[in-house]
């Protein structure tokens, strides 16, 4: 039962490249208000790895991670 | 009497507790560019960048061979020594004239990179130089590097918080900072 995340804000990060995704989500989260969900799609394979670093560091949640061929999306709930 | 033992522990614990606040180091990161390398100074943005994304604050000190590319390839200035015109003759001025430490190839190969990472839309040094300046990264450029190779202050770049300043300036730094790197 995959339930329906409705996100608040949409990024799209699609072809940047490293460190690009984590410095423009890191300015994006303050666009939305605590509680309000962020959806990220970015190309950059280490995303996997440096999205939910970054969560954890910031102290905010990934939702869900959505993974296409080439795409990822992170759905991520601003906490802080 | 009892009571009055465990008020006297309370205020000694309160006490240590606030010296160890005072102790612990800040979330910053304090880095020495060291190296005037293209890839080196690269690595060193895409750090310094990140760290902020990461909630970091971010130090920088550039020294030795990482202090001429921080001039402005476009601001001249006079009155210096023979050896001083040397040396900036034969020092990159500013990023753009920065190498690759390994397959430079005459410049071949640093161009040949430059051209894949706009490709790859990777951020080019400048690109790299100015974000970091609009997210607050702060660099400081060693005094005596520039004394030794007779750079001015008057030539290096328009940066929003650039200083200048000695060793210990950074070790006041790389004491309060979590993480500490050398590039």
């Amino acid at each position: 039962m995959s339930e329906e995340i409705k996100a608040d804000k949409v990024m799209d990060l699609k072809g940047l490249p490293c460190p690009m995704p984590i410095v423009k989500v890191s300015q994006g989260i303050n666009d939305i208000e605590v509680g309000q969900v962020l959806q990220a799609i970015s190309t950059d394979p280490g995303s996997l790895n440096d999205f939910p670093a970054w969560a954890r560091t910031s102290g905010n949640e990934i939702l869900k991670t959505e993974q296409s061929e080439k795409e990822f999306s992170f759905y991520i709930k601003r906490v802080v | 009497m009892e009571l009055e033992n465990i008020e006297k522990q309370i205020e000694e614990l309160k006490a240590q507790v606030a010296a160890l606040d005072k102790k612990a180091p800040e979330n910053k990161i304090s880095m020495i560019v060291f190296s005037g390398d293209l890839d080196k100074a690269l690595a060193s943005f895409i750090i310094a960048t990140g760290s902020v994304a990461m909630g970091m604050d971010v130090v920088m000190f550039f020294t030795f061979w990482g202090t001429p590319m921080m001039r402005d390839k476009n601001k001249h200035v006079g009155g210096k020594d023979l050896m001083g015109n040397m040396f900036g003759a034969m020092l990159p001025k500013g990023v753009d004239q920065t190498k690759l430490s390994k397959i430079n190839m005459g410049g071949m190969g640093t161009a040949m990179m430059k051209s894949r990472m706009k490709k790859k839309n990777v951020a080019s040094l400048p690109e790299m130089i100015s974000m970091a300046g609009e997210l607050g990264v702060k660099i400081y450029v060693c005094e005596m590097s520039m004394d030794l190779m007779g750079f001015k202050r008057e030539e290096m770049i328009d940066y929003p918080s650039i200083e200048f300043c000695g060793v210990a300036k950074f070790l006041e730094e790389a004491a309060n900072s979590k993480v500490q790197l050398f590039m």
